[in-house]
């Protein structure tokens, strides 16, 4: 009997998940990135001018009607270079996030499943790991040459540790269900049961992974830019905006201000939209609800 | 007990009830009321969810307050509200006055602390004792629930005790004290049967040296008859029959204590089936597991691998229409034999034969051998995927050995029919049946793959006794119709008793007994089975006709 409350009050539950309205910072991060992502795709119409267009006569400008941010010191409208900006760092997120769970997933699933497997791919990912991140990240694009592609592979590298361990705990928690053992008592192939059994198990922590994992691709596209092994400043990024705003810091510290305030909002708002989802994915606070 | 009634209760409990908090409150509890004079032992017993673990929680003040809050009645603890007192006015009360012990010591225990610190919490939360003094007060108190070597367990961590060890740990904390009053939640349902008879005991001679008044929960009707003096039956958070353990026993007043008493499985062994002439379809030879832990590091430094012999020398056979109980408490290997059957663990040496083949070096599990035995699981939660729907998990054993999707389909709304549900229950998920509901499914599940061999692993343990009863029926009948071999692992003999045709005792991984249930219950040869015999709760009544069963000592 009390399973079978505890069964109708977790349809409750589901139903009141959403329900509930979320707490009032989530929706402020949605706005705020939704914001940032139609700045992103309609860039060419909210920009007054192309993020390259050089102006000798109006360098390093401060702010006014025409240009709302002030000009860089090339003339440059830095209102318009911010705007485009998003595009290369939301591009960035996209494309390494997208990349670690792609690569990340199978490796925890095989890692989870057989064990011969796992003790090998462990210690490969335990060594990626103990390279520092940024430093790993330098040395591909210093390697090969540097484009927004390997860009993306050089940021996407150092979190596929984190993700194959993500997946391989879930897998070796969901494997102990009898479930999974009945599966093999009806025959279903291995193949079959990774798929049908144990991959579903990890997609909610998977989600949640992959928004740290958005936002820290951001702030990494960031660094390296700023570093200036990036990418070059015909595209702007937010770091390469801020790398060189950093020359004429003292004169006009805006230039660097302005796309570091865009920057550190629009990582904010995913982190928080992380957690929201954590909160709610997570069986364990999902008792917190009652 | 006249002398009893004339005192003050310890805990007088009102009218009590207890609702949900959120915009549509449950009532949880509908006007409880009973009363525990000093030195009385009251057993509060209903089926899960009947509201028995709440009423606990109201009195020690430990209801979840975001969740569960008393909405009418009163706790009186020596006529003392326990609903109105303050914080920590009940943390004074807690310890000093009252005390619980708790289903799973281990959960209950700090983990990350020595046995004795925690026992010294208490002492330096309520008494003025200075070091020394409170840890002579801790080693008696070891000593006083017969711990073993006190002075070692009080320098001991909970993971390195035994689970009795630990639950005895418990008990000396909460009586440390010398409370009036003692709520024991469950305290054995997680020991084993031999353990158990000794907690229980432990128990009640503490109870009558310091007079305590005891709250007893519990589901099991035989513990209820072994300690109880008062019983109150509850249901869905109702009260329904309260009276003397010899009163609602022998001569229950309402139908639902009636039927609660009658589900509980008879010790007196099942007639036994005819053996059937045909050769045995399960055999099992000289069956081995040995796990061996071995790492990496232990094996660079030619360190001896830790090995646990869980089977040990396993030998038997089993024809179609019988049943075969392998019985063991914790530890015995009767699980690791089941997952060796069903080839979920390789045998270290041995042989399982299925209609005269060696199933042990079967690659595949769709293999004819294989099908041909199935498993129901322990827990009726975690044997179906939850994200599957019933029809889709039914089908999944017919699709991988080729049968049409639909034929398959159509075999499912047959067979859940069979087991009692309703053919819309395929479209469903798992979590929208009850437990019992569940199991009736994963026998369904079993049932698909038309085995001869079901493999039942502690299949009806998880579940209320009633619900026990019922899918002990249904597979009954399943077994009857398909003329199935059916293997029950189980830890409780009255289970073993009403079904198994053979019993095989199990202990640390070897047969200690092996024959028919007849004999082996009525006359067991094994000491250790007569201790396992001994300790079963209850064993001196007859729950179905309400009376002693002459002969048998308490």
């Amino acid at each position: 009997m009390s399973s079978f409350s505890a069964a109708s009050g977790l349809v409750g539950r589901k139903h009141r998940l959403f329900a509930r309205p979320p707490h009032w910072t989530t929706t402020l991060a949605l706005v705020v990135l939704v914001l940032i992502v139609c700045m992103a795709i309609f860039a060419p119409t909210i920009a007054h001018f192309p993020p390259n267009q050089l102006n000798a006569a109006m360098r390093l400008k401060p702010a006014s009607d025409t240009y709302w941010l002030g000009t860089d010191s090339f003339g440059r409208d830095l209102f318009s270079r911010v705007v485009y900006g998003a595009r290369i760092s939301l591009l960035v997120g996209a494309g390494a996030m997208s990349g670690a769970l792609a690569v990340g997933l199978p490796l925890g699933l095989i890692a989870g499943w057989f064990p011969t497997v796992d003790a090998v791919l462990m210690r490969m990912m335990d060594g990626l790991m103990a390279i520092p991140g940024i430093l790993l990240a330098i040395a591909i694009v210093a390697l090969v040459h540097a484009g927004l592609a390997t860009l993306i592979v050089a940021i996407m590298l150092p979190e596929i540790p984190q993700v194959v361990r993500l997946v391989r705990s879930s897998v070796l928690s969901a494997r102990t269900e009898s479930y999974v053992d009945a599966a093999i008592l009806l025959g279903t192939p291995t193949r079959k049961i990774i798929t049908r059994h144990l991959m579903p198990a990890t997609f909610a922590p998977l989600i949640v992974q992959g928004t740290y994992i958005y936002a820290s691709a951001i702030l990494v596209e960031a660094a390296l830019s700023f570093l200036g092994v990036g990418i070059s400043t015909e595209i702007p990024s937010w770091g390469n905006i801020m790398a060189e705003g950093r020359l004429y810091f003292a004169l006009n510290p805006w230039l660097v201000y302005w796309p570091a305030i865009v920057l550190s909002l629009c990582i904010l708002s995913i982190n928080l939209l992380g957690d929201a989802l954590r909160d709610r994915l997570d069986p364990k606070m999902k008792g917190r609800e009652n | 007990m006249a002398h009893e009634q004339a005192l003050s209760p310890i805990l007088s409990v009102r009218d009590l009830h207890v609702a949900t908090r959120g915009r549509n409150p449950k009532p949880i509890l509908n006007g409880i009321s009973f009363d525990i004079h000093p030195g009385e032992m009251l057993c509060l017993v209903g089926e899960s969810g009947s509201g028995k673990s709440v009423t606990s929680l109201v009195t020690m003040g430990l209801l979840p307050p975001d969740e569960l809050h008393p909405t009418q009645g009163d706790v009186l603890l020596n006529g003392e509200s326990v609903i109105a007192a303050k914080r920590d006015r009940i943390s004074r009360l807690r310890g000093a006055d009252m005390a619980m012990i708790f289903q799973e010591p281990m959960t209950a225990l700090n983990p990350v602390l020595r046995i004795g610190a925690q026992m010294d919490e208490i002492f330096v939360a309520h008494t003025r004792m200075r070091a020394a003094e409170r840890r002579k007060a801790a080693l008696d108190a070891y000593a006083s629930v017969n711990l073993p070597d006190p002075a070692r367990i009080y320098d001991s961590f909970p993971h390195q005790l035994s689970g009795g060890q630990r639950q005895r740990a418990m008990i000396a904390m909460a009586l440390a004290l010398k409370p009036k009053l003692l709520i024991a939640d469950e305290p054995t349902t997680a020991l084993d049967v031999t353990t158990q008879k000794q907690i229980l005991n432990l128990i009640h001679e503490l109870q009558r040296e310091q007079n305590t008044a005891v709250l007893f929960i519990t589901h099991d009707m035989g513990v209820v008859r072994d300690i109880a003096d008062r019983v109150c039956v509850m249901r869905r958070g109702e009260m329904v029959e309260t009276g003397s353990v010899d009163e609602v026993l022998a001569s229950p007043k309402e139908d639902y204590t009636r039927a609660l008493l009658s589900a509980v499985p008879s010790l007196t062994p099942r007639p036994v089936r005819p053996a059937q002439q045909d050769q045995a379809i399960v055999e099992v030879k000289a069956l081995n597991k040995v796990f061996s832990f071995h790492s990496f590091f232990a094996r660079l430094m030619r360190r001896a691998a830790h090995e646990v012999h869980a089977v040990n020398e396993v030998s038997f056979g089993l024809s179609r229409g019988r049943t075969l109980g392998i019985v063991g408490e914790s530890g015995s290997g009767k699980s690791t034999v089941a997952r060796c059957l069903v080839s979920l663990e390789r045998p270290s040496s041995g042989n399982v034969l299925i209609n005269g083949r060696d199933t042990v070096d079967l690659k595949n599990h769709t293999a004819p051998e294989r099908r041909a035995m199935q498993m129901i699981f322990q827990d009726p939660n975690r044997s179906l995927n939850p994200r599957i729907r019933i029809g889709e998990s039914l089908i999944e054993g017919p699709l991988n050995i080729g049968e049409a999707r639909d034929a398959a389909m159509a075999r499912a709304a047959e067979l859940i029919e069979r087991v009692g549900l309703p053919r819309d229950s395929l479209q469903r998920f798992p979590h929208q049946f009850s437990g019992g509901q569940r199991q009736r499914i994963a026998i369904a599940r079993a049932l698909m793959m038309s085995p001869q061999i079901i493999v039942a692993d502690e299949a009806v343990s998880a579940l209320d006794v009633s619900v026990q009863a019922q899918v002990l029926d249904l597979l009954a009948q399943v077994q009857e119709e398909r003329n199935l071999a059916v293997i029950f692992i189980t830890h409780d003999l009255r289970v073993a008793a009403q079904i198994c045709d053979d019993v095989l005792v199990m202990q640390r991984g070897r047969v200690v007994e092996y024959g028919t249930a007849a004999e082996i219950l009525a006359h067991p040869k094994a000491q250790y089975t007569r201790d396992l015999l001994a300790a079963a709760p209850g064993r001196d009544w007859d729950f179905q006709h309400g009376r002693r069963i002459e002969g048998v000592a308490a």
